[in-house]
């Protein structure tokens, strides 16, 4: 399943590898290089496991300092740079070309500072995204964007990502949620944005940066919100006969002026999985299952819940079982939490991530079905339904070259439907190599342009993370915008 | 006198700056015109107003989504939302009475091109953060857009967002698309008299950090609070430390009590009810408490701890009175008018706390003689200035608005 092609590596590069290497470890270190080819090969694939090439080399810089070292150092040389996380990405974000070295953040790890009063946190990026909650979580505070990752990925992959999660319909996204960085750019120059302090100053480049996977700069520290822990939080479960009712049912709910924390949806394909795996008490006789949560203190709980189900009334659901205890919300949720992973014990997956108005739910959901029937596959349908933001899992058989590439093209369908309807390619895993060449089905050739000559202030040679996000066909015509400064 | 173009449709204002950019001539661009007086004086050869780019294009109020043409007043855009019970979350701010423009005037898009927020930026983010998608023009006299409709989003990069604050210098939008909320049931004030600031700020923060989310947290120095309207507020010659809570009715109640009990040691707290809470808290949305006269107006932004030393540490070089909001995490700070708007002073203490300041009310002359905007690192200078040459090489909009040579 390759469809997306890497840009052909640069022949003189490796070449120069072993002189690269030595030089690399004169900055850093023998220990903050690894050049052997096992070690190399750890690095080969991110969470998009179809796609898998090993760098020329991986460096672990320990500071700043040191990714200001590497990445002066490859500038001069003209070489390529990938960052890397926890490479969970399921984009492909982290996928290394042959002829790059792969800068890993993971001994960037410290919590910095933690201020109560002003309800900040700054961190190096190389944290995970739970332990930063872990480490504010004994005053009473967490950081809201949680990634369904988020014992694994690290800050500095949302960052690059804008990644959200269950939650992000009440707290927003990692964009909402950050209010400085200190960013490393390819030459080396370390830039500090915005500060614990709200409305960074000047233009808007905090809002730039995030999301912009991984090809301005690398961020080595970041100052991020947190946010009052609710007393309690609890789900309601909502079984329906059929996907138009549960659609509408959500767009209820929001329309009644109700924000839950999360609403979640999952078919009858994955509660089926789901409930093989987990035992988590769904009704398998049900085409769609919400879990809708609130927060709040007991009482505001009882009254949120009563109006949720009241309003579910009305469009018939054949399940509704709202959680009595801490237990029983465990159990509701653990189905939820399973499902992708016991997904993946029944079949290999590739995971999609459009989002759409939700209103075009039901019309959108029974294309899904079809576009992968015409491909001779199964579709489970996991996602975050309070922000239309869909993951149909397409099942399928790695070791299938034919059944992969069929599931590869369904997938293009599937994107292709989302930003028909007024949607787009991907809500929050990122373009990667995965959607790169899909980018022009959402945005005008102008729009691109307008993306590409920002990519090019930062990055003026296009070193960092090459190949991804934007189509390669656009690339290779020449179509890279030189920077130029304001007259 | 300038040449005023009122484009009606996005062709229309493509063609105008084609034809400024073919020429070189410097474009003002402006909405309403309600913030002309803020930022740097642009001495524009032509006007580009919006004005004419007007109507509410989509409205799903179960999807909790709104686009708009840039010139649709934002007056109009908040009546369609409420007739819908819903709202702005971010409860934009109006600064035209601070600053001599009409009040009620200004645009939806001038509202995200200056992201401005009002009190519950605190709790729902800033304009910014609301922001989806935008259509517009850029300095290349290219159309494009940006963002989209959705509540999530990450295909390429986050250019909406990245264009909001700009000031018209990037690019001048012609639609923007934007996330609403529904009004909450209720809305309650917890207010606390006679604090000086430093114990303001801590009750402030002490309630932001309660699971109560308070949706506003103020406090207006005595001088500040006796221009209040509300009778009982202005007349006590006392400071006013101020909460709101916003929910549904019952929950309002109980987190009231939370709120209170969780502060008593800072002494008997009043009560504004739902009535009063709104008149209070659109008092402020309209920085009526900032009137215009000959005084400056700045605004500082800056760690909530911090914000008190600051206004202290100015304080020693002129008379201030001050108005905090967002948790104390931004100050509103009347200084005496000055041929140099107090800038040496007020920056070199911004700098020693940390945060940013920026002049928000001045004469003209002063406000082209002065770093109206906080000065840049020389980091991000450099980035700025790649930016600008991104969307306007030739430097045609609003030249000179944020930076004087930009």
């Amino acid at each position: 399943m390759t469809l997306s092609r890497m840009p052909e590596p640069d022949r003189t590069v490796l070449d120069r590898s072993g002189t690269i290497v030595k030089e690399l470890e004169a900055l850093l270190g023998a220990d903050g290089v690894i050049s052997e080819d096992d070690g190399r090969r750890a690095f080969e694939a991110d969470a998009l496991t179809s796609y898998r090439q090993t760098p020329l080399a991986v460096v672990l810089p320990r500071s700043t300092e040191e990714v200001s070292k590497v990445l002066r150092y490859c500038r001069q040389n003209n070489l390529k740079v990938v960052p890397r996380g926890a490479g969970t990405s399921l984009c492909g974000g982290a996928l290394p070309s042959a002829d790059s070295i792969v800068l890993g953040t993971s001994r960037m790890n410290r919590v910095l500072e933690t201020d109560f009063a002003n309800r900040t946190i700054t961190v190096e990026c190389g944290i995970t995204n739970l332990a930063i909650t872990d480490a504010v979580s004994a005053e009473g505070f967490f950081y809201a964007p949680d990634p369904s990752s988020q014992l694994a990925c690290t800050i500095g992959g949302n960052l690059a990502m804008n990644s959200g999660g269950a939650h992000c319909l009440k707290y927003g996204v990692t964009t909402n949620n950050v209010l400085g960085v200190k960013i490393v750019l390819m030459d080396g120059e370390v830039v500090e944005i915005g500060g614990p302090y709200l409305d960074a100053e000047g233009y808007d480049f905090l809002a730039l940066v995030i999301g912009s996977e991984g090809q301005f700069g690398i961020v080595t520290e970041a100052t991020l919100k947190i946010v009052p822990t609710m007393p309690a939080a609890r789900p309601v479960m909502l079984g329906f006969d059929s996907c138009e009712a549960a659609g509408q049912c959500v767009s209820a709910i929001i329309g009644s002026g109700i924000i839950p924390v999360a609403i979640e949806y999952m078919d009858k394909p994955a509660i089926e999985v789901a409930e093989a795996y987990a035992k988590a008490g769904y009704p398998l006789d049900v085409e769609a299952l919400l879990i809708v949560e609130v927060e709040g203190f007991e009482d505001e709980i009882e009254k949120l819940m009563r109006a949720i189900v009241d309003i579910a009334r009305g469009y018939n659901p054949k399940v509704v079982e709202a959680s009595t205890s801490a237990e029983h919300s465990a159990r509701i949720w653990k189905g939820r939490k399973a499902a992708f992973g016991a997904m993946g014990r029944i079949s290999d997956y590739y995971c999609m991530d459009g989002t759409i108005p939700l209103a075009k739910l039901p019309e959108v959901l029974a294309r899904i079905t079809q576009i992968c029937a015409q491909h001779r596959l199964k579709v489970a349908n996991v996602f975050h339904a309070g922000d239309g933001n869909l993951h149909p899992l397409i099942l399928y058989n790695a070791n299938d070259a034919d059944e992969s590439r069929r599931a590869e093209l369904a997938g293009a369908e599937i994107l292709k439907l989302c930003v028909a309807v007024g949607g787009c390619l991907t809500g929050e895993h990122g373009v990667g190599i995965e959607k790169r060449d899909l980018m022009d089905v959402q945005y005008s050739p102008s729009d691109l342009a307008v993306q590409m000559r920002i990519k090019s202030i930062f990055d003026p040679n296009w070193l960092l993370n090459p190949g991804k996000v934007f189509p390669l066909s656009a690339l290779e015509a020449g179509e890279r915008p030189a920077a130029e400064q304001a007259a | 006198m300038t040449d005023l173009q009122r484009p009606g449709a996005d062709w229309e204002l493509q063609f105008v700056i084609a034809g400024c950019l073919e020429r070189r001539l410097p474009v003002e661009v402006v909405g309403s015109g309600s913030k002309r007086g803020i930022g740097r004086p642009v001495d524009g050869a032509i006007t580009v107003t919006t004005a004419s780019l007007r109507g509410i294009s989509l409205y799903e109020p179960n999807e909790l989504v709104m686009s708009a043409r840039a010139g649709t007043p934002l007056s109009q855009i908040e009546a369609e939302l409420a007739a819908r019970g819903q709202m702005l979350p971010f409860e934009p701010i109006d600064l035209a009475p601070a600053t001599g423009g009409p009040q009620g005037a200004q645009t939806i898009g001038a509202v995200f091109a200056t992201n401005m927020s009002g009190a519950r930026r605190i709790h729902a983010g800033a304009a910014r953060d609301h922001l989806l998608g935008i259509k517009g023009v850029n300095g290349r006299a290219e159309l494009f857009q940006a963002g989209g409709r959705v509540m999530k989003n990450v295909t390429g990069y986050d250019v909406a967002r990245g264009l909001s604050g700009s000031w018209g210098t990037l690019a001048v939008m012609t639609e923007v698309t934007f996330k609403v909320v529904p009004w909450p049931e209720t809305a309650a004030t917890v207010v606390y008299l006679g604090l000086p600031d430093n114990l303001a700020i801590e009750v402030l923060s002490a309630a932001m950090a309660l699971p109560v989310e308070v949706s506003g947290a103020v406090h207006l120095q005595a001088s500040v609070a006796a221009r209040l309207n509300h009778p009982g507020l202005r007349t006590m010659n006392k400071s006013v430390t101020a909460l709101r809570l916003e929910n549904f009715a019952s929950a309002v109640a109980g987190r009231k009590q939370r709120l209170k009990e969780a502060l008593k040691v800072y002494g008997k707290a009043l009560e504004l009810d739902h009535r009063e809470t709104l008149d209070f808290w659109g008092e402020l949305r309209r920085l009526s408490v900032m009137p215009n006269r000959d005084t400056l107006l700045w605004r500082i932004s800056t760690k909530p701890t911090t914000a008190p030393k600051l206004v202290a540490a100015i304080k020693r070089y002129m008379d201030v009175d001050a108005f905090y909001d967002w948790g104390g995490s931004l100050i509103w700070l009347e200084v005496p008018a000055a041929a140099d708007a107090g800038t040496a002073e007020i920056r070199r203490v911004t700098a020693i706390h940390g945060g940013h300041a920026t002049l928000i009310r001045a004469e003209p002359a002063v406000r082209a003689a002065v770093e109206v905007f906080q000065p840049l690192s020389p980091a991000l200078e450099r980035l700025t200035r790649g930016l600008k040459g991104a969307f306007d090489p030739a430097g045609i909009l609003n030249p000179g608005r944020m930076y004087a040579n930009l």
